[in-house]
């Protein structure tokens, strides 16, 4: 699902790489946890997955698709084909219903408003079913403002969002890191269910290693970046 | 993309009010400006429709223009009756109606003329006066008003009325010794007649009868009878206004007149003079005008500055966007869909707004000058200007719109704040 080959990186003003890592890969259906503190490159590192930004050297692929093959346009429309992403937290446009903020990508994705409604379900029966599965209740929650939620059902939201239209590939960026432990655990626990069914492949970044035994793989970020060890925090990274 | 940019412009409503406020009055400001200067210009042309030579004492054109026809100012000298006379006889003129002022009634005019007024008067397209009651004057003490002095003061046919010297406000002297009837209404016409009081001109002597050197003469009180049976050749009128056989033969019919050897006169063409007078008034317009449009630049500058302080605010908004899939272009887009749906909206106000003042504007105007201006749908000069606008916002928007595809490019997903 996605392979890295010899992939250097620097961001454009500084001539330090923030990301060095000669081989990196994750299987089709297979769900990684990608470990590394802070400063390590693990936001860079999802900018080139996500074709945010493309490296010096190397390839990268995802889905097959050999990223520095695409333009500007091709990548962001790529992105949305096949990616899902839930971020930290703000996820969410607070001007939008619920609803509307889980079927925001259909929007810019005829590919995934099509996969969304094949079972024969409309963009809305869909986004309810998804947000029934995150546990939260479409007739008790979808009149309410997006600000009134909590930042556990935000995130919910969020994962609901990343799912619809089945993505091959989840990307959930600290997705837990503003929730409490309990309150977490429902959420992996939610966000696997909903993820194997829909077949996606999932690329779970946190510096919290304790969940790493959920998951198939852990992946530590400095083991495989060659230069995060040594060198000193760049800008760019969280 | 346009349910997105509406929502997201609701979501921020307090500042969006504003600055479509801002818009809407200056939309509403060019307009308006527009329209006074648009209809005060129509109303004064239609003024004198069918006229081909005004003629007055010497003096400036654009004087004599605004006393004999638009009642504005007053005249510094007199026609004498023998030139009048003279003037009639000539061969090329059709006919003439003889203008008298200088009397008023309760603020409104007092007009002495002749009964050629109400045949040969013309004014918008070329219409002629008409009565909705009553007739014309026949008797010395008939006077025919206009529709607004029957409709301000309550007059109908048969009311007496008093006349005053002067044209004030509050007259002082009043020719209280000889009350006029009122004989006829005229029909309204949007023009300063609607505002005049007609008399015949041996009526405006008929009042100055025991009058010397402008004072009553005291204990000197002549009854109406006495007055009827005397020869009221009037001696002298304000102005006189001319029709011609044929227009071709207006300027040597204007300068045999301007050299009248007998006394000093003028003969005016009315178009002319009203050229001379937009002349006059076109620095103040261009400067209203300028005005408007610099408050229609502020309003757009503030249309920005609200689009630009809000990207800043909103970084999250496009951050969440870029990873939903919208790319820089849909942000560039939401934008410039954002600042057109805020100008469109403020000139939809800027519209209603306009309409509320030129309603009571028509009103004032109508009082202070006669004028009439009526509420009527946009004319094509104002949608150039809404267009212009609606263009003007639409870029404005760009600006802003250029900065949030900046930064949404220089973010990519992420959400820095």
């Amino acid at each position: 699902m996605i392979t890295l080959d010899s992939v250097r990186f620097h961001w454009p003003a500084q001539s330090e790489p923030v990301i060095s890592i000669d081989s990196f890969s994750v299987e089709r259906g297979e769900r990684v946890f990608l470990k590394g503190p802070s400063g390590s490159g693990k936001t860079t590192l999802l900018s080139l997955i996500t074709a945010i930004v493309s490296p010096q050297q190397g390839t990268i692929a995802v889905d097959g698709k050999l990223l520095n093959t695409l333009r500007g346009s091709q990548r962001d429309q790529f992105r949305v084909d096949h990616m899902g992403l839930v971020f930290q937290q703000f996820n969410l446009l607070p001007f939008l219903s619920i609803h509307d903020n889980v079927t925001l990508p259909c929007r810019f994705s005829k590919r995934r408003t099509l996969r969304a409604t094949d079972s024969g379900n409309t963009l809305k029966t869909e986004a309810d079913r998804l947000l029934n599965a995150m546990q939260l209740s479409a007739s008790e929650l979808n009149n309410r403002p997006v600000s009134d939620l909590s930042v556990g059902q935000q995130q919910r939201v969020a994962v609901a969002r990343a799912l619809i239209g089945k993505p091959p590939l989840i990307i959930a960026d600290e997705p837990t890191s503003a929730l409490d432990t309990d309150t977490r655990d429902a959420f992996i626990d939610l966000l696997f269910k909903e993820a194997s069914s829909a077949n996606c492949t999932l690329l779970f970044v946190s510096h919290d290693a304790g969940l790493a035994t959920r998951f198939d793989r852990s992946v530590d970020l400095a083991a495989i970046n060659t230069v995060s060890a040594s060198s000193p925090v760049q800008g760019g990274t969280t | 993309m346009i349910s997105i940019a509406w929502r997201s412009i609701c979501n921020r409503w307090a500042t969006a009010l504003l600055a479509v406020l801002a818009i809407a009055m200056s939309v509403a400001l060019i307009l308006t400006v527009e329209k006074t200067r648009r209809d005060a210009r129509n109303s004064f042309t239609q003024t004198v429709s069918g006229t081909d030579l005004i003629i007055g004492a010497r003096s400036g054109s654009v004087q004599l223009l605004l006393y004999s026809v638009f009642r504005i100012g007053s005249a510094t000298n007199n026609v004498s009756w023998e030139s009048v006379e003279a003037i009639q006889k000539r061969s090329a003129i059709k006919w003439t109606i003889p203008i008298s002022l200088g009397d008023s009634h309760r603020g409104y005019r007092v007009l002495g003329t002749t009964l050629d007024y109400f045949t040969h008067y013309r004014y918008g397209d070329k219409q002629p006066l008409s009565l909705t009651a009553g007739d014309v004057f026949d008797d010395v003490f008939d006077a025919v008003i206009g529709s607004e002095v029957a409709r301000e003061l309550g007059y109908q046919v048969g009311d007496n009325i008093v006349v005053a010297h002067g044209t004030g406000d509050v007259a002082l002297v009043e020719h209280d010794k000889q009350p006029f009837r009122v004989s006829g209404v005229l029909a309204p016409t949007g023009t300063p007649v609607d505002q005049a009081i007609h008399v015949s001109l041996t009526g405006i002597e008929a009042m100055h009868i025991d009058w010397r050197n402008g004072a009553p003469v005291k204990g000197a009180s002549t009854p109406a009878d006495a007055i009827r049976a005397m020869d009221l050749q009037p001696t002298a009128v304000t102005a006189l206004l001319v029709g011609l056989k044929s227009r071709a033969t207006v300027f040597r019919e204007q300068r045999a007149i301007n050299t009248y050897r007998e006394e000093p006169l003028l003969a005016i063409l009315p178009g002319v003079a009203l050229q001379e007078l937009w002349r006059l008034v076109r620095v103040a317009e261009l400067a209203l005008m300028i005005v408007s449009v610099c408050v229609v630049l502020a309003g757009l500058v503030n249309l920005m500055s609200v689009l630009l302080a809000g990207l800043s605010e909103r970084r999250r908004e496009m951050a969440v966007l870029r990873s939903t899939g919208a790319r820089p272009a849909h942000i560039f887009l939401l934008l410039c869909i954002e600042s057109l749906v805020l100008t469109l909206a403020g000139i939809v106000a800027g519209l209603v707004l306009h309409y509320v003042l030129t309603g009571i504007g028509a009103i004032i105007i109508r009082q202070q000058f006669g004028l009439s201006i009526a509420l009527t749908a946009p004319h094509t000069n104002d949608l150039k200007i809404l267009l212009a606008i609606t263009a003007a916002g639409f870029i404005a928007g760009t600006l802003p719109a250029l900065q949030a595809y900046r930064k949404s490019l220089a973010d990519g997903l992420s959400q820095r704040l």
